[in-house]
């Protein structure tokens, strides 16, 4: 049980906290789910992104099914599902009523101004940690540049990461001959 | 019956979104032309307002736009609504992987997808870049911040937090 409940608030902060969603949430994710409790491994994390992005549905929550599951099965991943939403369907429903006070407000105004900056700065931060990490031979290079030229020519996220897929099927079957 | 409704319409709006909360966007707009539930006009202040508020921003605009139909069951049903087909499907693909987990085709196959993962944030981290730098004292601000996450490593929610009273104080 107690695991639940810690479970549980760690996907409610990431909910609570981060803002953009999807890549935007990766320093989040990497801090409550690597760093401080450990449920998943950094390449854990990036395999869960890569499917989430094949998958219906949000891939952020995508994510926090994927690892819910992988620390308690089926109801870890109801659990870190839910927690991962609420702060959304809280916040959201309470400020619903008094949207225009919100969002006239010079205060408000500036502050979202700077933490858009803020997520924007986390996140690049993040990309050169992962990119570090990950890219260090010839053939992730390769995959890295192939992946901008399919994504700036208009391919959706969905068919850059099946072709990458193939690639790396194929040069599984050719090393194995 | 409503609450039926909206159930099913965010049902297979979470069924077929694939890509991630923006993809949900254009169904969205399906749903103004099909039902009388919100304009236009409403939608494009909700999608402004889910950009703003915490959370994955597909889930954010579910959620607003339950409520703005049908009060706060609205807001819930239409939440579950969207979750639930990846729920089911996220568990059932994890099953699947836990039984391969071992399988160095699977593995070959990850490894090949990492460097698209990472264009991908490149890409999402350029697109955020060009919607909240958008200007010389903004940049600067930016450079700022990202000197001080480089050097001290605190956690996000502190920067989070930091950077909107940062720019309250300095009026960004």
């Amino acid at each position: 049980m107690a695991e639940y409940v810690k479970m549980f608030v760690s996907f409610f902060k990431i909910g609570l906290f981060t803002f953009g969603g999807g890549y935007a949430m990766l320093p989040m994710f990497r801090k409550e789910l690597i760093e401080k409790n450990n449920y998943i491994t950094e390449d854990e994390l990036m395999d869960y992104y890569s499917i989430g992005q094949c998958t219906p549905g949000i891939i952020a929550v995508n994510v926090a099914t994927f690892t819910g599951y992988k620390v308690r099965k089926t109801l870890g991943g109801i659990v870190a599902t839910s927690a991962i939403v609420l702060p959304s369907l809280i916040v959201i429903m309470s400020i619903a009523g008094i949207l225009d006070m919100v969002t006239n407000n010079s205060i408000v105004e500036h502050a979202f101004n700077g933490i858009r900056i803020g997520v924007t700065v986390l996140l690049f931060n993040e990309l050169i940690g992962i990119a570090r990490k990950n890219i260090k031979n010839k053939f992730q290079i390769g995959l890295l540049v192939m992946a901008i030229c399919l994504l700036f020519l208009g391919a959706s996220s969905i068919m850059a990461v099946l072709f990458a897929g193939i690639i790396g099927g194929v040069r599984f079957w050719r090393m194995e001959k | 019956m409503i609450l039926l409704l909206l159930f099913y319409e965010f049902f297979k709006i979470g069924l077929f979104a694939i890509g991630g909360g923006a993809v949900t966007i254009p169904f969205l707009f399906d749903l103004t032309e099909k039902y009388d539930w919100f304009s236009k006009e409403q939608l494009i202040d909700m999608i402004a307002v889910s950009q703003s508020t915490p959370g994955p921003i597909g889930v954010n605009m579910a959620t607003f736009a339950g409520f703005q139909t049908a009060g706060i069951g609205g807001g819930i049903i239409a939440t579950i609504g969207l979750v639930l087909p990846s729920l089911v499907i996220v568990i059932l693909i994890s099953k699947i992987l836990r039984k391969y987990m071992n399988s160095p085709l699977l593995s070959e196959i990850m490894l090949a997808i990492r460097p698209v993962v990472i264009a991908l944030i490149l890409f999402a981290s350029f697109e955020l870049f060009v919607l909240s730098i958008t200007s010389w004292y903004r940049a600067g601000f930016a450079v700022l911040l990202f000197v001080m996450v480089w050097f001290y490593k605190r956690s996000p929610i502190f920067y989070i937090l930091l950077s909107g009273v940062l720019g309250v104080v300095l009026k960004l």
